[in-house]
């Protein structure tokens, strides 16, 4: 991101160290599958893959930042993403395997595509082109068609996967549109050429038509990000899919897709449209609100969840509007970044208890957390922290994240989003309490309900406890992380 | 490190009572105990160690090695955020009141029969320490972090052990706290902004936003974040609705607490933010405020008399004596602050006492329908007598705090607005009214000779007899907290006040304190 800084061109492997790990290892593990399937050795390279993509960064980092091609750079703000994305997929990697062992079908295919979106992700945050976006971007998308229909026969996920497959298809084919305006009109595709050329455009119709490739993109990103009013596949999406599948989704693919966003909007100059954060405005208040309201009602965890993500979009995008004053980009690459790790960390935490209860219950209404306070505690502890997270509670991540982007906004003096903030935040307070509320209470009435008991294997246990951890960490004591992310660089 | 001790032993004491609940059911209330009374031992060994001379001085506001303790350390130097704690004579005042009443509401819970004792407990002490964290918190992002973190254990006390409503009131107490606390926390933001604009470096430091020059027009909608926030907590009419519904539904330790102390930490607040931070525009709002003081006043005792539920109606009269704090605190003279300062501390001792109560009835006939209830005295004569003694309390005896806390702010209010003053001086008739009717109902009349039941224990008349003569000594003697409060007061409303009507308003009845107490 960081383009005033001389940046040498390499194509040294040591530069991009991590995905190369993460591609030779996929393909290995699809050899493996071809001559020897075995569900559990799958699972072991997939997780030693993993982490050893996350041991890659360290070289890695000793050479950014560095532009390796023109198309993808390996800085400070990529490998922040980077790790997260890793740690993401591996906590998804580990929850996975108890989950698949009760469903029956085979399993290594899963692992295989896993890492096949986690290196869509990886491509993503480090993309500076928009060639390279649109390949990380389709990676992760062709992955998750098939990982949100994998295990199962039933409708809901074949319909969820359908539902994504169409509208990610619809969102994709507008985005290129959008790119190939772009390039009529700047004749270029890479980040930072369009934001000199920009600068340089005086004719209006050319404006114009860059105007409309921008909204176009937009207009794509917004489906994969799921703002409104482009949120409508969210919900089934979220339900249909298998728990691990609905925690990756809501974690690495919007977290990666909106780093990249935000390395987009910011080197590509785009916040110079006063047109397009207008309606950058509009669609936060939108998502923000329509997201809390809809939430409401839900009964069903993944729908709430699912709601709640609009609305968590919707907050992250104050940030991109506050970029629009130059003096305080800064703070808001520093709050965005924050927020996302924040959100991504806690739903992290929130869908790894949905996937360890699913194991056990069929559906995931909230009746189904009912007690779960004295059934199993450290389970409904990390999903109360969880939830306390989302609402922006003191002593969690959340807050701080909050805080971040309150702070951002009042930075660029945008009252109104502020406002929607506070009434969306007031809101959601209650859906979340309701989780928390569910968990607390027995049924007197009925003791005979038995609810059968949840086993976690100790690999999960350990996975939860890390999360609780980090939440807290982040939340009590965020210095280490606000100092780093204030070395990331517009 | 003495003020982050007292937040501490708190916090370590909940953890060590929840744990201690593997050993037996009976552990969690006697660690909790313990642990509320070796936290008021180790406060009052260091007060008692302060040469009298300090406690006259006025804390310098902008400095606070001038308090009577201070502590700070770095936490997030990110945005100037520092682990600020600060004690003086009102902060003193209020600490000591919680653990107090943190030790009576272990008490009032003594006997009951709630599943999971060690949570219940815990929950109780965090919440007290939350409550000590947001008195003695200096720099605003702690305070706000306080002030939000007491509602967790407060809201599980609520779902968990609560009564049958409980889902409900859990949740509109929360939201409304939660609700109001982000206009707050905007609020306390655009000031760091505001100092980071000016000096070029965050900071949530109390002093260093004291001296924040702000916009007068800007400062007004700053103000009201904070006004509301804490109106809200207070509860101030219109913004009153969740308390009946909490203090009813909440379990009796609960109760006291939620009344006790939570609704001190709203005044508090006006008292050494709202008003501190914004002089001007605190004035200008000041009729505005006082208005809905004396609305509160009347309203709440008009709904208190119309309940039939000893609970509820215990509630609204705490909305009618709290209308009482908002207006001595805008009536913006010392005489009145004084009586807002002490309504603060005899309210929270007389209806502890009566929720304390309330909660013994409803465990020992299972109703709090004042309608099923009569004869009472008959049958439990001790508990008859101290209820009479604080409903006698509640209503504004002469001789007891709360005559002396009301007083204090009519004789204030006055001084400014004699009208405002008639309409309010009708709630210590309504008072009265309702009053009465709770002891007509629930202890008078033909007693039921064949209802059994258990009388107050020593443990539970050891408790009543700390507030009731606490609630003597504030009527009889009240120089000993006036004095404490007083240079607080001075250093809050004139020292750093730039307003000049104050001093102008305040002749004559700074001489008049003078008179109740001669502490020349």
């Amino acid at each position: 991101m960081e383009m005033s800084i001389p940046v040498t061109i390499s194509m040294g492997s040591q530069a991009m160290l991590a995905p190369l790990v993460l591609s030779l290892a996929s393909l290995g593990l699809m050899m493996q599958i071809a001559f020897w399937r075995h569900s559990t050795a799958s699972w072991v390279i997939c997780c030693v893959s993993i982490l050893a993509a996350m041991l890659a960064l360290v070289p890695m980092s000793e050479l950014s930042p560095i532009l390796v091609t023109p198309i993808l750079i390996n800085d400070q703000f990529s490998l922040f993403f980077s790790f997260l994305i890793l740690l993401s997929t591996l906590v998804i990697a580990v929850l996975a395997k108890d989950y698949l062992q009760n469903k029956s079908g085979e399993n290594e295919e899963f692992y295989l595509l896993l890492m096949l979106a986690g290196l869509g992700g990886l491509i993503l945050v480090s993309a500076t082109h928009l060639a390279t976006f649109l390949l990380g971007l389709e990676l992760l998308g062709v992955a998750l068609y098939a990982l949100i229909a994998y295990p199962e026969r039933g409708h809901l996920p074949l319909e969820a996967a359908i539902k994504y497959l169409v509208l990610s298809g619809a969102a994709s084919a507008i985005l290129l549109f959008g790119f190939a305006l772009i390039y009529a009109a700047l004749g270029t595709l890479s980040f930072e050429g369009i934001g000199i050329a920009l600068q340089s455009v005086e004719s209006n119709d050319k404006d114009i038509i860059v105007l409309m490739g921008t909204a176009m993109v937009f207009t794509g990103i917004g489906f994969k990000l799921s703002l409104v009013p482009f949120h409508m596949w969210t919900p089934d999406v979220y339900q249909g899919a298998p728990s691990p599948v609905t925690g990756f989704l809501a974690t690495v693919s919007k977290g990666a897709i909106f780093a990249a966003l935000l390395r987009f909007f910011v080197d590509g100059q785009l916040f110079q449209y006063q047109g397009l954060l207008l309606a950058l405005s509009i669609v936060a208040i939108a998502s923000m609100l329509a997201g809390n309201l809809l939430a409401l009602r839900q009964s069903n965890l993944k729908r709430l969840l699912a709601y709640s993500s609009i609305a968590h979009m919707g907050y992250l995008l104050i940030v991109l509007v506050v970029c629009g004053v130059q003096e305080n980009a800064q703070l808001a690459l520093e709050s965005g970044s924050f927020y996302l790790a924040a959100y991504v960390i806690t739903s992290l935490a929130a869908f790894a208890v949905m996937t360890i209860i699913s194991q056990h219950e069929e559906s995931d209404d909230i009746a189904d957390v009912r007690g779960l306070f004295w059934r199993h505690p450290l389970l409904a502890t990390t999903l109360t922290i969880a939830m306390l997270s989302l609402a922006g509670i003191p002593l969690t991540a959340g807050f701080i994240g909050k805080f971040y982007i309150f702070t951002a906004g009042i930075s660029g003096s945008l009252w109104l989003l502020l406002g929607a903030l506070v009434i969306g935040s007031g809101i959601g307070i209650y859906y979340y309490l309701r989780v928390i509320f569910a968990m607390t209470q027995t049924d007197s009435s009925d003791t005979n309900t038995v609810y059968s008991p949840v086993h976690v294997s100790l690999v999960a246990k350990a996975v939860v406890c890390l999360l609780v951890v980090l939440m807290l960490y982040l939340g009590v004591l965020p210095q280490g992380l606000m100092e780093y992310l204030g070395t990331l660089s517009v | 490190m003495f003020l982050l001790n007292l937040i501490l032993i708190l916090l370590a004491g909940g953890a060590l009572a929840w744990l201690s609940e593997r050993m037996g059911a009976q552990w969690p209330r006697q660690i909790a105990l313990l642990v509320v009374l070796a936290d008021l031992v180790y406060f009052l060994i260091k007060i008692a160690k302060i040469p009298v001379a300090n406690f006259a001085l006025t804390p310098n506001a902008s400095d606070p090695s001038s308090w009577l303790f201070a502590y700070k350390a770095e936490w997030i130097p990110r945005f100037g955020i520092n682990i600020e704690l600060a004690m003086d004579g009102l902060s003193l005042i209020l600490v000591m009141l919680t653990l107090v009443l943190g030790a009576v509401a272990i008490v009032s819970s003594w006997n009951e029969k709630n599943d999971r004792q060690g949570f219940f407990q815990a929950n109780i002490l965090w919440t007290l320490a939350g409550v000590i964290g947001v008195f003695l918190a200096l720099d605003l992002f702690l305070f706000f972090l306080f002030w939000e973190v007491m509602l967790v254990p407060m809201y599980l006390l609520i779902a968990i052990w609560g009564h049958e409503g409980k889902a409900y009131a859990s949740m509109k107490f929360f939201i409304f706290t939660q609700l109001s606390g982000l206009l707050m926390l905007v609020a306390i933001l655009v000031l760091a902004k505001l100092h980071h604009s000016a000096t070029g470096v965050y900071s949530f430091s109390y002093f260093d936003l004291l001296a924040l020059d702000i916009n007068a027009n800007f400062a007004y909608w700053l103000m009201l974040g904070f006004f509301i926030a804490f109106v809200v907590k207070l509860p101030g009419f219109p913004f009153h609705t969740w308390l009946p519904d909490a203090h009813t539904q909440a379990p009796t330790a609960g109760s006291v607490i939620l009344a006790g102390i939570l609704l001190k930490t709203g005044a508090y607040g006006l008292i050494r933010f709202t008003v501190p931070l914004f002089p001007a525009a605190a004035l200008e709002f000041a009729p505005i405020a006082m208005m809905l003081g004396v609305a509160g006043v009347i309203y709440g005792a008009i709904l208190a008399f119309a309940q039939n539920d000893f609970k509820r109606l215990v509630a609204y009269s705490s909305v009618s004596h709290m209308g009482f704090v908002l207006l001595g605190v805008f009536a913006w003279n010392s005489l009145a602050l004084q009586g807002a300062v002490m309504q603060m501390v005899a309210h929270g001792f007389s209806t502890a006492a009566l929720f304390m109560i309330a909660g013994a009835l409803q465990q020992r006939l299972h109703t709090r329908d004042m309608d099923k209830m009569g004869g009472l005295w008959h049958n439990m004569p001790r508990m008859g007598a101290v209820a009479l003694f604080f409903v006698l309390a509640s209503l504004g005896l002469p001789g007891l705090g709360n005559f002396v806390a009301e007083f204090f702010v009519l004789v204030g209010l006055f001084a400014v607005n004699p009208w405002m003053a008639a309409f309010a001086a009708l709630g210590l008739i309504t008072a009265a009214v309702y009053s009465l009717i709770l002891m007509q109902k629930a202890f008078y009349g033909k007693p039921n000779e064949n209802l059994k039941v258990a009388d107050f224990g020593s443990l539970e008349m050891t408790a009543m007899a700390v507030m009731i003569i606490g609630l003597i000594w504030l009527g009889l003697y009240p120089q000993p907290v006036l004095d404490m409060v007083q240079p607080v007061l001075n250093s809050l409303y004139i020292e750093t006040n730039t307003v000049p009507l104050l001093e102008n308003r305040d002749v004559g009845l700074i001489e008049s304190v003078n008179l109740v107490g001669g502490s020349e």
